[in-house]
């Protein structure tokens, strides 16, 4: 059996940045790249099937949408155990949104026909939480999202998953599959790389495709094939934090005369 | 397609609050457009949600009636496109929330919709409907259009609206259930677990630490801290997620809502916006962040730029 793994490269801000020329974008000089947080859970989940009772067979393939930049990613998932990485990119996937993602990660999930696959609830740059269920739309498989304990037996028809809701509460759910789960955060704990993986993954083949390979046609690309359209990107007014200056013997005699204050009024 | 579109939530026979917030968003839409407001609401008995949706602008309540009431995303994806094609709305709100991650998306692709998520903004220029979100940690506010898509649906914010409480009188009609096959079952609610006996909701001072403390052996000097000082500890979710303390202490739109907290202290915590859902109402937050730019400060009232070591160690001193 196989499980699918799409990933992502996320990107923060340099302290100081600029925006792109358009205006549309933070120039990418700025960006600071990095593995998704919540990839490192799904990666982590299906490593825990495949080591698990009846794994033996299970292949774990760990796929990502993206230019070459992104290899170092898909190599820090080889190097935890992953069997193989997949990158699919084209030029005209740069305006791509989260449903113009998946919609290659479809392309390639036909090709690959996974049992189950497992996506992150969001990125950790822009928290769309769309790309994984947009996928299992696409594919027209059973789905459920935020998942924080999984329940399946390699094989099986089906598996028991739990919901984490608003709250703390939970839902739990029986869901066919093959499927498609966003795992959130907490569900395991994710292992790190050994210095042997890293070396080792360092010599290993990425695949690496472009989207039209895949079938999927161009006016299924990047902006063509998305649901949003970015107009401009800005600097949001900043809020109302009144900045405590000063050295730290300073700040903190500043907060600790808040704290007395309150303790004072409490 | 015209008119704007609000899918209500309820969860366990309770209408979920933010239902009226989505309400709030569409009637500020309507004074700003002249567009109809529909409120729509999908369960096993959706009369029971009636009353409590007849708000003030809302011009009809739709019901759809499903073969379950716990939330089936099969379920709510396939009633929201009957409900669309009934009534075709240009705008479809939906909260951003853990059930709609779990449909918005499916059911966006399938109908070739414009979409958006995690949405704050909402205008509507020549070009049709524009929504404004946040990137790269909300350090950036970006605004999005959905060129040649004649219906949108945005997942919005809670906390972004104010509710309508207000009640009226709006029409309700009943829209035919499409027929659906879930290929999920829903098994049953589980509360959370409780943990030690701390007590985020009812604290009224709170030092909550983030991933800024680096590793386990650090939070001791947090807890003896937040001792000294007289506050409660609590923490953001990777701190409850390592097991570096319990899930009970855990501040946000998982956790706990700091409800009765009047000063809140947040040390290395950036401010996503799960963490600030339980946190933000409080009066008066102060933020120790080396990141000048977190957007923790941009809802705190005081805002230290600062080492969280540093500024703890200094802080012993005047306790
Ligand atoms: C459905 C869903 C529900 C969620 N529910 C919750 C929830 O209930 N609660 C919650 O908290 N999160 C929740 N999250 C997770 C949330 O998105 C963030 O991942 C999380 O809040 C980040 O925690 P953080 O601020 O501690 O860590 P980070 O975002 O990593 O921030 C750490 C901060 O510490 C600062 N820092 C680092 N070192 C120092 C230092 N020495 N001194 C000072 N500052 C320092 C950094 O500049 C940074 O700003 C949820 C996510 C999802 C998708």
């Amino acid at each position: 059996m196989k499980i699918l793994v799409p990933i992502k490269q996320v990107a923060t801000l340099d302290e100081d940045f600029e925006f792109r020329d358009d205006g549309r974008d933070v120039d990418p000089d700025f960006l600071i790249h990095d593995l998704n947080e919540w990839d490192n859970y799904t990666l982590e989940e299906a490593m825990r099937l495949k080591e698990g009772p009846g794994g033996e067979g299970i292949e774990v393939v760990v796929a990502t949408v993206g230019p070459e930049s992104v290899d170092e990613e898909l190599r820090k998932c080889l190097a935890k155990g992953a069997d193989r990485a997949v990158r699919v990119w084209s030029d005209a996937l740069e305006d791509a949104d989260a449903v113009g993602v998946a919609r290659v990660l479809a392309a390639l999930a036909r090709r690959e026909s996974p049992d189950l696959i497992f996506a992150g609830v969001q990125a950790a740059d822009h928290a769309c939480g769309a790309t994984g269920m947009a996928l299992a739309g696409l594919l027209d498989l059973p789905h459920a999202a935020v998942v924080a304990a999984l329940d399946y037996v390699p094989g099986s028809h089906s598996a028991t998953v739990r919901r984490e809701l608003e709250g703390g509460s939970y839902a739990s759910v029986r869901i066919g599959c093959p499927a498609v789960l966003t795992l959130q955060l907490g569900i395991n704990t994710p292992r790190y790389a050994s210095l042997r993986g890293i070396k080792q993954a360092a010599q290993r083949p990425i695949e690496v495709l472009d989207a039209e390979a895949l079938g999927v046609t161009a006016d299924a690309l990047g902006a063509a094939g998305s649901a949003s359209r970015v107009r401009r990107m800005y600097v949001p007014e900043k809020g109302r934090a009144q900045m405590i200056e000063g050295t730290p013997a300073e700040q903190a005699a500043r907060l600790a005369q808040i704290i007395k204050e309150f303790g004072g009024a409490a | 397609m015209s008119g704007i579109l609000v899918v209500s939530e309820h969860r366990n026979g309770e209408l979920r609050p933010v239902s009226r917030e989505l309400v709030g968003a569409a009637v500020a839409l309507k004074h700003a457009t002249g567009e109809p407001v529909r409120v729509a609401v999908i369960g096993e008995a959706p009369e029971r949600y009636v009353a409590e949706l007849k708000l003030a602008g809302v011009d009809e309540i739709l019901t759809v009636q499903a073969v379950v009431d716990a939330f089936d995303p099969e379920i709510y994806e396939a009633s929201v496109r009957a409900l669309i094609e009934a009534r075709e709305p240009s705008l479809v709100l939906l909260a951003h929330s853990v059930d709609s991650l779990g449909y918005a998306a499916p059911l966006v692709v399938k109908n070739g919709y414009g979409f958006a998520s995690d949405v704050f903004g909402i205008e509507r220029d020549a070009d049709g409907w524009v929504a404004t979100r946040s990137g790269y940690g909300q350090k950036v506010n970006i605004e999005v259009d959905f060129p040649g898509r004649s219906v949108v649906v945005l997942t919005v914010r809670p906390g972004s609206y104010k509710p309508v409480e207000t009640l009226a009188e709006p029409a309700v009609s009943a829209i035919p259930a499409p027929a659906v096959m879930p290929r999920s079952q829903h098994l049953g609610f589980e509360e959370p677990a409780g943990g030690d006996d701390v007590n985020i909701p009812g604290a009224e001072f709170i030092v909550s630490i983030g991933r800024g403390v680096g590793e386990e052996d650090n939070v001791e000097q947090f807890k003896e801290l937040a001792d000294s000082v007289g506050a409660t500890l609590g923490c953001s979710r990777p701190i409850a997620d390592a097991g570096w303390l319990p899930k009970a202490r855990q501040v946000g739109q998982s956790g706990k809502t700091a409800a009765a907290c009047k000063l809140y202290v947040a040390m290395g915590i950036s401010g996503s916006v799960q963490h600030m859902a339980g946190m933000k109402h409080v009066e008066t937050i102060v933020a120790v962040n080396t990141d000048p730019e977190a957007s923790i400060f941009t809802i705190a009232r005081y805002g230290i730029v600062g080492d969280i070591f540093e500024i703890g160690q200094e802080l012993r001193n005047h306790f």
